[in-house]
């Protein structure tokens, strides 16, 4: 195999070096175990909305200890109150409401009885210490009628990145109560051109495009490639400790697998034929991919080592765009194979390519198809609709379809997050083209990226 | 043949894949730019043409393409050689892969200079224009770069002359968002890797 060492630039961010659960309650095994329903151990914990509506949560500022922590304190507490809207699974009480509320200093002085008027259903108490570089998180999470706290714990680490307290804190509340794995943890990977270089060769007026990473929610995001080329069509590894994607820099494009936090870059298809497309398969052991090798554009399938490559389609049309099932079993791919030019969705066995079979029927255009991960299980697609794009989603048990957005600008290029509850998608609504992410249920739309054209989005485990 | 384009670029990857290592310390560096490409040597004198035979002799059409002394051909740099490129793009209908008349044409009268040009190789890019979605593109791009490689090589040019790629809607030659701009970009466009 041909690796190539490359030294990472910018800075590795530590994550969370330690969290320490300061109440033993069901931990996420025993919910699972439970069928993933909030089983009612002894103690209730789960904090309810009432009449069953939405629990109505509360995130007042977190208490600095130490005067240094104060800016960490704001921001964990605005960002978690930011990770536990974006899922609504809870109504967040807006935080500009909270100045009637006397701040508690310590767990004992929370006033239940002022957010119990402000109609909180559930509130949390923090408090965050720095020691120079390193902070210490405490946070507890209580039942505002009962008084009783039902989740609390410790984190310490790194001050240099404060949202990741944040983030674990809301994915940790949203296990607990909601038996729902949330992806405040997440992360995304696109296209960019927004540094604007030039790409030196024999043709003017090409523009570079290099492959970025960023958090879920748009920060941090960093380039990871540094080609001076055309990079397209990056996807995660399982694991989330690799990007894979095509790159030209070699003029035929190939695909390349860059290990982003150990500065290592491996090649995987070597300089055969023309490789676009990849996506590794759920148990991130294969890669499958587009690749112009006997002659046209067919799906391949090879180890994530380049090893082992095996076509899986056979037809003169192009064949491109594959996602694999969340079991691993089917691949979904788009084809032209109609002959009318425009392509439709198709579905075959992952194994050999048997059972091919067409999936859209009422769409003039159909394109990128990405397979939702279980629970649901469902293909979401670029539709032609009228000039141009919007996003569908074909459930398969039923066959229906519904459209997600409606001709905002256009929208393509649908990446499903890993509960399957989202999806990343561009759109050209905002000027040039960006990244967006916005619920399965077309609401909660929310801008990723701002600067250059943003393409090709892909989200991570 | 390794030009000295094939140099630069080697030199460039060789700097940018170097100079990451140089940035030990994990704080981020910006890299060090890289060497500038260097000047296109001065364009070669056309010489004289010969005094004329005491015999008439008729003379040839010239073609529609505009004919290169072979001084010119020898002495230009592939930069040069592309940016007034003697081989011309072949346009596609809208959703085609398809060479039309005009299409098979002009590959013919490429494959004439390829086949005059013999240490020529060349890759062909399949470009689309903005309207199809960007993954079909690059399938589209695909068909027709493939297309145009088939039809040279049933005309007589040795395949491994011919590489393909498919740049799909990413590298437009019109920015426009015009019927006129769309059919300037569905195209397949050839650029000389190697004399």
């Amino acid at each position: 195999m041909h690796t190539t060492r490359l030294r990472m630039r910018g800075t590795i961010l530590a994550v969370v070096t330690a969290a320490v659960s300061l109440w033993p309650g069901p931990d996420a095994a025993t919910l699972r175990a439970n069928g993933g329903q909030n089983q009612q151990p002894e103690i209730e914990l789960v904090i309810g909305g009432d009449g069953g509506a939405p629990p109505r949560y509360a995130v007042p500022d977190f208490v600095a200890s130490t005067p240094d922590a104060a800016e960490a304190a704001r921001t964990i507490s605005q960002v978690l109150w930011d990770d536990l809207e974006f899922e609504r699974e809870f109504y967040l009480i807006p935080r500009d409401t909270y100045s009637s509320v006397q701040t508690a200093r310590s767990p004992e002085q929370v006033p239940f009885a002022s957010w119990r008027e402000l109609g909180a259903d559930a509130v949390f108490f923090g408090t965050v210490q720095r020691t120079g570089d390193t902070v210490r998180v405490q946070v507890r999470l209580f039942n505002v009628r009962t008084r009783q706290s039902v989740f609390a714990k410790e984190y310490s680490g790194t001050a240099a990145n404060p949202r990741l307290y944040a983030h674990s804190i809301a994915d940790e509340v949203h296990l607990q109560q909601r038996a729902l794995r949330g992806v405040a943890r997440t992360k995304l990977t696109f296209v960019s051109d927004r540094n604007r270089e030039r790409l030196l060769g024999p043709v003017d007026n090409r523009e570079v495009k290099e492959i970025y990473i960023s958090d879920y929610d748009g920060a941090n995001q960093r380039r990871i490639t540094t080609t001076r080329h055309l990079n397209l069509s990056p996807a995660w590894s399982p694991d989330a400790r690799a990007v894979a994607y095509s790159s030209f820099r070699n003029v035929t494009p190939q695909i390349f697998i860059s290990l982003i936090y150990q500065g290592v870059l491996e090649n995987a298809t070597k300089g055969i034929g023309s490789n676009y497309m990849p996506v590794f398969s759920p148990d991130g052991t294969q890669i499958a991919f587009m690749s112009n090798r006997d002659g046209n554009p067919e799906i391949y399938v090879m180890n994530r080592d380049g090893s082992n490559v095996r076509r899986l389609t056979n037809h003169p049309a192009g064949d491109s765009s594959p996602t694999w099932s969340p079991n691993g079993t089917q691949i979904a791919f788009s084809s032209d194979r109609t002959g009318t030019g425009r392509p439709q969705i198709y579905v075959m066995n992952s194994a050999d390519g048997s059972s091919l079979r067409r999936l859209t029927t009422g769409e003039s255009y159909a394109d990128r198809p990405t397979w939702s991960p279980a629970p649901f299980n469902e293909i979401a697609y670029s539709a032609g609709t009228g000039a141009w794009y919007d996003i569908k989603i074909h459930e398969l048990a039923t066959g229906q379809v519904r459209q997600i957005t409606f001709s905002e600008g256009s929208n393509e290029g649908p990446a499903y997050s890993p509960n399957g509850k989202h999806l990343a998608f561009t759109s050209t609504r905002a000027g040039g083209t960006q990244v967006f992410t916005v619920g399965r249920d077309g609401r909660g739309l929310k801008q990723i990226t701002r600067s250059g054209n943003n393409t090709m989005p892909a989200w991570s485990q | 043949m390794m030009s000295r384009r094939g140099v630069i670029v080697a030199l460039a990857v060789v700097a940018v894949m170097a100079a990451p290592a140089c940035a030990r310390r994990s704080k981020a560096v910006p890299l060090p730019p890289l060497p500038a490409p260097p000047q296109p040597p001065p364009a070669a004198v056309t010489p004289a043409p010969p005094a004329p035979r005491a015999t008439e002799r008729v003379e040839d059409l010239q073609p529609a393409v505009p004919a290169l002394s072979e001084d010119s051909v020898a002495n230009r740099s592939l930069d040069e050689l592309n940016r007034d490129s003697p081989l011309r793009p072949a346009f596609f209908p809208v959703d085609s892969a398809d060479l039309d008349e005009s299409g098979r044409s002009v590959v013919s009268s490429n494959v004439d200079l390829l086949k005059k040009y013999t240490q020529w190789v060349i890759t062909i890019e399949g470009h689309c224009d903005e309207r199809g979605t960007a993954e079909y593109n690059l399938a589209l791009g695909e068909r027709r770069a493939v297309a145009v490689k088939t039809y040279m090589v049933s005309l007589g040019v040795a395949p491994d002359r011919l590489r393909t790629v498919s740049y799909g809607k990413e590298f437009p030659f019109d920015q426009a968002h015009t019927d006129e701009a769309w059919s300037r970009n569905r195209r397949a466009h050839f650029v000389i890797t190697a004399k």
